[in-house]
């Protein structure tokens, strides 16, 4: 009984004499590994600092933004005007800052021989309307569409872009994060998904995409996406309340940084040119 | 000093009384929330905070289903003729089309010049549907607004689509979710009830000591690992396994959410169970023993009958345990919003939808509270299997 109290006592002042974190970034699952290193790097340089990062989608982020439970909110997708006015509506206002640039590739399993798609015939598939890869040229299989959960902001920047706006298939998988979907579409011979580009890996295969009705296909690389040729391109924010611009700052500057920005590289993003 | 005692005694009755007054207190309160909050789904406009259809004054078109709304913005109505109006087509314009038609300058900086911009809009195109905030409407609008049904009961329940975050209508239909949890909690409890009542009694009642000091405490570490571990070991390995051996398109499907699930309730319902056929004092079995009946006869007629109350108890914190599950289940049965007809099939758990979209929804608005109105039915449905159980458990003493 008084080892347990004491062991209790020990473990309640550890956690009183823990370092306080400075401040907390939240949001997308897309520049989670980005933020996550480049914090490792600057609180290496900085002691005494202590940044928290956790994902969740970028609307998990600026939802938090709203209700004044994250510092930053990291996004893949820019506010949507809706979000816009209800942080103008409750006196907040914020800053956006671009800090790189992310390629979306399309994946599929290895073992299927498509080996490009257009935008139209990319619609199709995610939509539903296309429901078997051989109308696409591949072999008699049916295709298994797996999606990110409505949450994230690479779910909203696909449907906004590449399906026009229209919805995901009733029929498609909602994984919970992008580590599901590449592990998902690694061991299902239908599979058909999508991906920022840090999360390629060699058990999954990129597509080459067209959106001029099939005239270039380009191939997703951090080149083609520093060049624009890529297509399917977005920029990576960080939002932030004009009140917090000096806590946050002094970070914000290292990431658009030389040594920043090579971190970025360095995680297969594309930095801010 | 008797009075000191006396005293005493009563000031440890009190505590103990407003102990259970706090516990019942918060259980009511948290049921309370949840309903308020759950129910308010129902009697809100199913448009975003604020935001109103509007179109030109000379459109009949008074007013408008969820449905028909959705269609329109699906692009799947494209003429006015198909909703009430005349042969006319339909051109939408939402907030997000504002910078489409209007240059930033044109605006103004905090948007001042919309509401005049939103007349001209509609003057130069009568076929026009405006979904705008409430605040830019112009006070002498040369339209009217559209009056939007709310979402009923039957909508919620029955729908079968289920899109919160679609503008800028939403769906919120639970049919497929509802299905997808009973078929899988159902699944669940196919595997871990027959399982785990059959490892209780083995556990009580035949195996030897040595036996039973090894493999209890294996089953009560299976109650420790952590739900996501469960999850990742779904999808690495129970998926691919179930979808090579039925030969299926995709592994993620509601057998295996099913495994999972059974093999999370499992240490439960042995734990629970098999420290209740223990208690069953040793006298009466030597009785029944006595009387010439055989070790099954005992065991089928007065162990298991004396221990009804804490198999029942197992039952019930089983099954709970399979409803409850979210990251586990989030991550191998697919989440496909379709209604699931078979084993082989992805489907969408109530708990699983709730525990990804929670987070995201903003505090108070429409998807807020249709999770809370699914957090409604998932507390109506343990409660209608707690009373099932509790039925049957009353009918079986007399």
């Amino acid at each position: 009984m008084k080892k347990m109290l004491l062991m209790a006592l020990v473990a309640i002042s550890a956690s009183v004499f823990a370092q306080k974190v400075n401040f907390k970034i939240k949001g997308s699952d897309t520049v989670l590994p980005l933020t996550q290193k480049e914090a490792e790097v600057y609180m290496k340089k900085n002691a005494g600092s202590s940044i928290m990062v956790t994902g969740g989608g970028s609307g998990v982020g600026v939802s938090a933004l709203l209700s004044g439970t994250t510092d930053i909110a990291q996004s893949s997708r820019s506010l949507k005007l809706d979000e816009k006015m209800k942080l103008n509506d409750a006196g907040k206002a914020f800053t956006e800052k671009i800090i790189a640039y992310d390629a979306l590739a399309v994946i599929v399993n290895p073992a299927n021989k498509i080996s490009k798609l257009t935008r139209e015939q990319l619609e199709g598939i995610f939509t539903g309307k296309i429901k078997n890869w051989k109308e696409v040229g591949g072999e008699d299989l049916k295709i298994v569409v797996y999606s990110r959960e409505t949450s994230s902001g690479t779910y909203e920047f696909f449907k906004e872009h590449v399906l026009s706006k229209k919805n995901f298939a009733p029929s498609a998988l909602l994984m919970p994060a992008t580590g599901a979907i590449v592990q998902s579409v690694s061991q299902t011979k239908g599979a058909i998904g999508y991906v920022g580009l840090a999360y390629l890996e060699k058990s999954v295969r990129a597509l080459d995409v067209s959106f001029d009705k099939g005239k270039t296909f380009t191939a997703p690389s951090v080149e083609t996406a520093k060049s624009k040729k890529y297509p399917i391109t977005r920029p990576l924010y960080y939002y932030f309340l004009k009140t917090n611009e000096k806590k946050v700052s002094p970070f914000l500057t290292f990431v658009l940084s030389p040594e920043g920005q090579q971190i970025v590289l360095k995680e297969g993003y594309v930095p801010v040119q | 000093m008797k009075r000191f005692r006396r005293i005493l005694e009563k000031f440890i009755e009190g505590i103990l009384l407003s102990s259970s007054t706090i516990t019942s207190l918060t259980v009511i309160l948290i049921i309370l929330f949840l309903f308020r909050e759950g129910l308010g789904l129902f009697n809100r406009s199913p448009l975003e905070h604020n935001f109103i259809i509007a179109v030109s004054k000379q459109n009949p078109v008074q007013d408008l289903s969820s449905d028909q709304l959705k269609a329109i913005f699906n692009q799947d109505i494209t003429n006015w003729s198909k909703v009430g109006g005349v042969k006319d087509s339909i051109i939408l314009f939402t907030i997000n089309d504002i910078t489409n038609y209007f240059s930033e300058e044109e605006l103004g900086a905090s948007l001042e010049n919309l509401p005049q911009k939103l007349n001209e809009f509609i003057e130069a195109n009568p076929g026009a549907l405006m979904h705008v905030s409430e605040k830019y409407l112009p006070k002498k609008f040369n339209g009217h607004t559209i009056h939007v049904k709310n979402i009923s009961v039957g909508d919620f329940l029955f729908g079968k689509q289920w899109y919160p975050t679609s503008e800028p209508i939403p769906s919120f239909g639970i049919w497929p979710m509802i299905i997808g949890t009973f078929l899988v909690t159902f699944g669940a409890l196919l595997i871990a009830l027959p399982l785990g009542l059959a490892t209780a009694l083995f556990l009580a009642e035949v195996a030897d000591i040595r036996l039973r000091n090894l493999v209890k405490p294996l089953v009560e570490l299976l109650a420790g690992i952590p739900s996501v571990v469960y999850g990742f070991f779904g999808l690495i390995v129970i998926v691919p396994l179930i979808q090579g051996l039925f030969k299926l398109d995709v592994g993620e499907t509601v057998l295996a959410g099913s495994i999972v699930l059974g093999i999370m309730a499992l240490p439960t319902i042995v734990t629970i169970a098999e420290d209740a056929l223990r208690t069953t004092p040793l006298s009466l079995k030597e009785a029944s023993l006595a009387l010439g009946a055989t070790r099954w006869q005992t065991l089928r007629k007065v162990t298991i009958p004396y221990a009804k109350s804490g198999i029942s108890a197992a039952v019930i914190l089983g099954i709970g345990r399979a409803i409850g599950e979210t990251m586990a289940v989030l991550m191998v049965t697919g989440n496909a919003s379709n209604v699931p007809h078979s084993f082989l099939v992805p489907a969408r758990t109530l708990p699983a939808t709730i525990a990804a979209e929670l987070g995201e929804a903003p505090y108070g608005g429409l998807h807020f509270k249709a999770l809370f109105a699914l957090g409604i039915v998932l507390f109506l449905f343990t409660i209608i299997i707690n009373l099932t159980v509790a039925y049957i458990r009353n009918r079986e003493k007399k």
